[in-house]
């Protein structure tokens, strides 16, 4: 399987594909440039807590290290706020989607419009056309997902990787982001 | 006479208020004795009820999420419509993604449409024209409440059901030439038609459902119908048995009547999958039910049917192909699908049969039901010995042989649309442990996608099946006989309390299998509703998913709770056709309950829904057009729809914004002021993520804005609990949802008065709510 392919074979979408973040780096450097980044996190990165090395921890050191709020879908954020994680907000993903589209929209802060957001954890399809959505309708909207499934309607994405790269993909980022 | 009612109501529509044009024309069956004044609306155009979308479109807007940046209809194309680009016929991509909506609906309503007439025509034929309509005897006045509303006529017989599909047919080529290239553009105005395209199916329906309830004796309105066995365990595999698959009953009841004129009703299994098997049981409870869609090559595989008999929708294009593989006959019975058979129905049946059994073709087309009914249970009582149920299943060895033979290439699981870990599973089986894949077989849609990749050739849903047999062979439920229309008793005992929010809601469970993770989703939700005393009904697989599970006193969900539609009920409605009486009850409740005028007066009554009556659908697992189109009907209704997560592949959503203030105004009929009602539904349609995220939004998408402040605390009370419940915490939008103190539920009181002085809440009224200001009572100024 090519790294940048659909991760579901037939989910083909046009001339416009997502750049392949190469390195956790690059992903690193986008972050530290962008004035409001946020990020969004769906039911399928809490189900990750479960494994020995939760993904769920990096992404909140991503969060906290970056400076980039973190909001969970309706899906994600029962198990988030149990776990104590401080949320920016949380709404359904369709919700969330909605209003990244329109640039009008605060933000969960009331500060503004986000300029980056940054997906991990919808189911594929669902994350699939939330970003086609972003893609076609979010004017200045950049997005990037950080799922181990290469995702091509983002503006941004990690390649389709195994699970165990992945979390070290994602370690790595949270590292970079420490780092400065 | 169809020409002649084609000319009228065009008159109509130009003449509104002649309405001795449309009496006279129509009336000379119906409308003489219908007393009822004409409405605004008989008959509508596509446009004449654009006002009332454009105005629900203000609220809810579209959010369009394209399945890929192309659009590929004509030869100026591929055009790429990526961001604000335009196709070379100038469309753009909220256009485009419009009108595949509309393309969605009309496929749905035309197949709904084509279904009622195919059926109308054959129960014309068999039992005359003037063969009178009865849904429900004395119990049910309002017959047709969706034909009533949108054509303004009240039919009585068969014969009068063939104007409303004359006008339903003339609807759908209009709708369906607007998505021609070069026609409509404005995103708007494909959404309007979308809504005309489900109003229309919804009446088709309506049309399909009165018409063989009243000819074929199917439950009348009967809140306690028969108790059905469903399940792939349910079958006696010791006899000839006869799959029957599909959506339009007539040849699978003429099989049933063949068999008990030969006194072979307990000779023969007679079982069935999807709706067809839904109107089976209906027509007669001795009829078995196998389970929803996602069921067909499961059973078809497993080699118990020795004869399968399709219909029409909802039917694997490829049954052919899986009937040949266990060596059964297939008999193809609907134009619809012919499955590229030869047409046998001007044979002698004998000679059929004898071709079936010595396999001289694999399968035979029948149009004539009768004739399905001779030849299949010929067939099967002469196949049944021969073929001894052979199937296409593997045994354990050749299952752990072949699992050995996986190279772990993915790419099952990147085609499976549930992204099923089916490598992992086939690598503990090729350890000689099948548990994961009989595990993987409860959140499988039964697609075969994996199997088509597999670059081994492994019949990956077969070795599914396997590991899962012992499970499979006890699966045995029972489910409620579709009880067909609510009775005006009914409606008149909950109404109040609906209307004023005391019943908390009514949820309907409707559409297809294609789960995220299994049907037990379903029947968990069902359940926690029933619980809670909102009225549960279900339509279609949703009401056959909802049954095969038992809580732990070995009961279904049909056996725990009453049948009525009522608080703490749980009602199967019937097949997707009988999704007409879930709007119907909606419409009985405005007409019958709060005695609001119903003759072609949609707005009105659409209005007296949206604002009163909370009402939510939830098609968890949707898939097809028809789904769509369902949708769409209640959406215009005024009616929220939650779809399970692969239902974002409709690619758009209808949302409301909660912080939007200005949108959520409606008109106080008593002052003519506008006042503020909260987000109340705050969506028209919507895909959640996960089950608790439904949970939680159905409970809220259920409150309205003339929920008296006890019914809105009781409807609160279910929003705050399921939240903390499933989210640990009090949602934080509680404060949209008080209107006065009132409305706080008393246990939690001094919370939430908490929460509301964080937020700087202030009191409103309650208003008589309504966006249509020609029903403000006292005009201003
Ligand atoms: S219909 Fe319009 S957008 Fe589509 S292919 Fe033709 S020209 Fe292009
Ligand atoms: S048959 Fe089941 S496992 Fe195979 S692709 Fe379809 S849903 Fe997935
Ligand atoms: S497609 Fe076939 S070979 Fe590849 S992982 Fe799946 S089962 Fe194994």
């Amino acid at each position: 399987m090519r790294q940048f392919e659909p991760w579901q074979i037939a989910e083909v979408p046009g001339p416009k594909k997502a750049l392949l973040i190469p390195k956790p780096d690059v992903a690193a450097a986008l972050l530290k440039r962008s004035r409001r980044p946020l990020m969004i996190v769906g039911s399928e990165a809490v189900e990750e807590l479960a494994a020995d090395e939760p993904v769920l921890e990096y992404l909140i050191q991503i969060s906290t290290a970056g400076g980039i709020p973190m909001a969970a879908t309706m899906g994600a954020a029962g198990r988030l706020i149990g776990r104590g994680v401080k949320l920016a907000g949380y709404m359904p993903a369709m919700e969330i989607a909605e209003r990244l589209r329109d640039g009008s929209w605060r933000g969960f802060d009331g500060e503004g419009p986000y300029d980056l957001a940054v997906f991990v954890g919808l189911p594929y399809y669902m994350g699939w056309l939330i970003l086609s959505g972003l893609k076609h309708f979010a004017k200045g909207l950049i997005t990037m997902s950080l799922d181990r499934f290469y995702q091509p309607h983002a503006t941004w994405s990690l390649p389709n990787i195994p699970r165990d790269e992945w979390r070290k993909t994602v370690k790595a980022l949270a590292e970079a982001l420490e780092e400065g | 006479m169809k020409d002649g009612i084609r000319i009228k109501v065009g008159e109509l529509k130009s003449q509104f208020g002649i309405v001795k044009g449309l009496e006279l024309s129509i009336g000379e069956i119906i409308e003489e004795k219908w007393e009822e004044a004409l409405g605004p609306t008989p008959f509508p155009s596509i446009a004449d009820l654009r006002e009332w979308d454009l105005k629900i479109l203000e609220r809810y807007k579209p959010f369009y999420m394209p399945f890929c940046d192309l659009c590929c209809l004509c030869t100026m194309g591929k055009c790429d419509l990526t961001g604000d680009k335009r196709g070379a016929c100038g469309i753009d991509m909220a256009g485009q993604q419009s009108r595949i909506v509309l393309l969605a609906c009309c496929i749905g309503a035309a197949t709904h449409t084509s279904h009622a007439r195919h059926l109308l025509e054959h129960l014309i034929s068999k039992y005359g024209r003037a063969y009178p309509l009865d849904v429900g005897g004395l119990s049910v006045e309002v017959e047709a409440p969706i034909t009533r509303l949108v054509c303004g006529i009240r039919p009585e017989t068969l014969g009068d059901l063939e104007a409303v599909l004359d006008y339903v047919e003339e609807q759908i080529v209009h709708l369906l030439s607007a998505t021609h290239t070069g026609q409509e553009g404005a995103y708007k105005d494909f959404e309007s038609k979308v809504f005309h395209a489900g109003m229309i199916d919804h009446l088709a329906m309506e049309v399909a459902d009165i018409a063989q309830i009243s000819a074929l004796g199917l439950p009348k309105a009967e809140p306690n119908p028969p108790l059905i066995e469903i399940g792939l365990g349910v079958v006696d595999q010791a006899k000839p048995v006869i799959l029957v698959v599909g959506h339009n009953v007539p040849p699978a009841a003429d099989i049933m009547d063949y068999m008990e004129e030969l006194g072979l009703q307990d000779g023969i299994e007679l079982c069935g999958i999807c709706c067809t098997a839904h109107d089976l049981a209906r027509y007669n409870p001795k009829a078995k039910i196998i389970g929803p869609i996602s069921w067909q090559l499961r059973f078809i595989r497993s080699g118990v049917p020795d004869v399968i008999v399709i219909d029409e929708q909802c039917i694997r294009s490829d049954a052919l192909v899986e009937a040949m593989k266990v060596k059964a006959p297939l008999i193809a019975t609907s134009e619809k699908d012919c499955q590229g058979l030869p047409d046998r129905t001007r044979d002698p049946p004998d000679e059929v049969v004898r071709d079936l059994v010595e396999g001289n073709t694999p399968g035979v087309l029948i149009l004539d039901p009768r004739k399905v009914g001779e030849v299949a249970v010929k067939t099967a009582l002469k196949v049944a010995p021969k073929r001894m149920k052979f199937k296409a299943i593997p045994d354990v060895e050749e299952l752990i042989e072949g699992a050995k033979r996986c190279r772990r290439c993915d790419d099952c699981r990147r085609s499976c649309p549930n992204d099923l870990d089916i490598p992992s599973a086939m690598a503990r089986a090729a350890q000689g442990d099948v548990e994961g894949l009989a595990w993987l077989l409860d959140q499988c849609i039964g697609c075969a996608r994996c199997e088509r990749t597999c670059p081994v050739g492994l019949p990956i849903h077969s070795f599914m099946v396997k590991a899962a047999e012992k499970e499979i062979k006890e699966e045995r439920y029972k489910i409620r006989a579709g009880r067909g229309a609510i009775q005006d008793v009914e409606i008149r005992n909950v109404g109040s309390p609906i209307v004023l929010g005391e019943i908390p809601g009514v949820i309907a469970f409707v559409g297809c299998a294609n789960y995220p993770r299994g049907g037990v989703e379903v029947a968990e939700m069902a359940d926690e509703f029933a619980m809670r005393r909102y009225i549960v009904t279900a339509t279609g697989c949703a009401a056959m998913s909802m049954a095969m599970y038992k809580d732990e006193g070995g009961k279904t969900i049909y056996e725990k709770y009453p049948g009525g539609f009522d608080a703490g009920g749980v009602s199967n409605v019937g097949s997707c056709i009988s999704n007409a009486h879930i709007a119907g009850a909606a419409i009985k409740i405005a007409s019958i309950f709060a005695k609001r005028r119903l003759r072609a007066n949609y707005e009105e009554i659409a209005d007296y829904i949206l604002n009163r009556v909370g009402a939510v659908g939830v098609a968890w697992g949707a898939m097809s057009q028809k789904a769509a189109s369902i949708a769409s009907g209640f959406w215009r209704l005024g009616i929220p729809v939650i779809v399970g997560p692969h239902g974002s592949k409709y690619r758009r959503m209808l949302l409301g914004r909660m912080e939007d203030e200005e949108s959520w105004k409606v008109y106080d009929a008593r002052t003519g002021d506008k006042v503020y009602v909260g987000p109340t539904p705050e969506h028209l349609f919507y895909a959640a993520e996960t089950k608790d995220e439904a949970m939680v939004t159905i409970a809220k998408l259920c409150m309205r804005p003339n929920d008296t402040p006890r019914g809105r605390a009781i409807k609160l009370t279910h929003y705050i609990d399921l939240h903390r419940r499933l989210y640990g915490v009090m949602p934080d939008d509680v404060y949209l949802y008080v209107r006065t103190k009132a409305d706080i539920p008393i246990t939690i009181k001094d919370e939430v008065l908490r929460l509301l002085e964080e937020k700087g809440w202030r009191e409103t009224v309650i208003p008589d709510p309504t966006l249509l200001p020609r029903l403000i009572r006292v005009q201003k100024g």
